[in-house]
């Protein structure tokens, strides 16, 4: 039980990292138009465009703010999910089923996403 | 030693949809569950597809091409607008978590008041703060781009 109150306060914690670097996402990818924040898309044009994909991949600070999104962001959202199940009553080994099955999909997503984060900063340099 | 012993949930799913008698919160306890789902399935695609920055310019053309177009436009949106209810919300949850904004304790004398009536205000300004974040963002993604 001690167990599951640290790792509700880890959730309550990666709450508010997403919501500072999820913040920042948002505004940088969703809200540059209204708010005029254009400065991290250098190229003009969509977020979302090489040019400017590539010009953020270049600054030390996206890459390194990325994989302590995701990491935040995989723990918050997967938690949340085992939360959501268990609630739900299932049996024991059902219950351990859900906790490893979160657990592999969790680290093998972190993997993908952190490799992708290196390997754009290493091709945008 | 203090055990904390869990209650069955013999509502099941059932138990999210009606609120009874807690009020506006619980409904907000369903619709942050609801967004905090929809946000997760769209996370877990979004690392997929945007890990193709890391083959190079084309593969993240047609990635970005693959996710393109009206429904994925609107989709994109209702993504932004439960990001703006979930943190809005979530604030709102730390914040009581934390023992801010839930009231004195007080004698329980007739007419009973609750915790929830002291924390009324706090949710209607996660709702009011959530719903302009979303105005924003439909500004942005549905008139200016």
């Amino acid at each position: 039980m001690m167990r599951d109150q640290k790792l509700w306060s880890w959730h309550v914690a990666a709450g508010i990292v997403i919501l500072l670097l999820l913040g920042l996402h948002m505004t940088i990818m969703h809200l540059d138009a209204t708010l005029k924040f254009t400065s991290l898309n250098p190229a003009g044009g969509e977020p979302i465009d090489w040019a400017n994909v590539a010009a953020r991949g270049k600054m030390l600070f996206f890459p390194i703010t990325y994989v302590l999104l995701l990491s935040a962001a995989l723990f918050h959202g997967l938690y949340g999910l085992r939360n959501i199940l268990f609630e739900l009553d299932p049996g024991a080994g059902l219950k351990s089923a859900i906790s490893v099955i979160l657990i592999v999909s969790g680290l093998g997503l972190l993997v993908l996403g952190t490799w992708s984060a290196v390997a754009s900063f290493d091709l945008a340099r | 030693m203090l055990r904390v012993q869990g209650f069955p949930n013999r509502l099941g799913v059932r138990g999210w949809v009606g609120g009874g008698r807690w009020g506006m919160e619980r409904y907000l306890y369903t619709l942050h569950r609801l967004t905090g789902l929809g946000l997760l399935a769209y996370f877990l695609l979004h690392i997929v597809v945007t890990a193709s920055r890391a083959l190079g310019e084309g593969a993240w053309a047609r990635a970005m091409d693959t996710v393109s177009g009206g429904v994925f436009k609107v989709g994109e949106y209702l993504v932004f607008a439960a990001f703006a209810f979930h943190a809005a919300n979530g604030i709102r949850l730390v914040l009581v978590e934390l023992g801010f904004g839930v009231g004195r304790p007080i004698e329980p004398v007739y007419p009973y008041k609750t915790s929830l009536d002291a924390q009324r205000s706090l949710a209607i300004g996660a709702l009011a703060a959530g719903a302009a974040l979303a105005i924003l963002g439909a500004v942005e993604l549905l008139v200016l781009r």
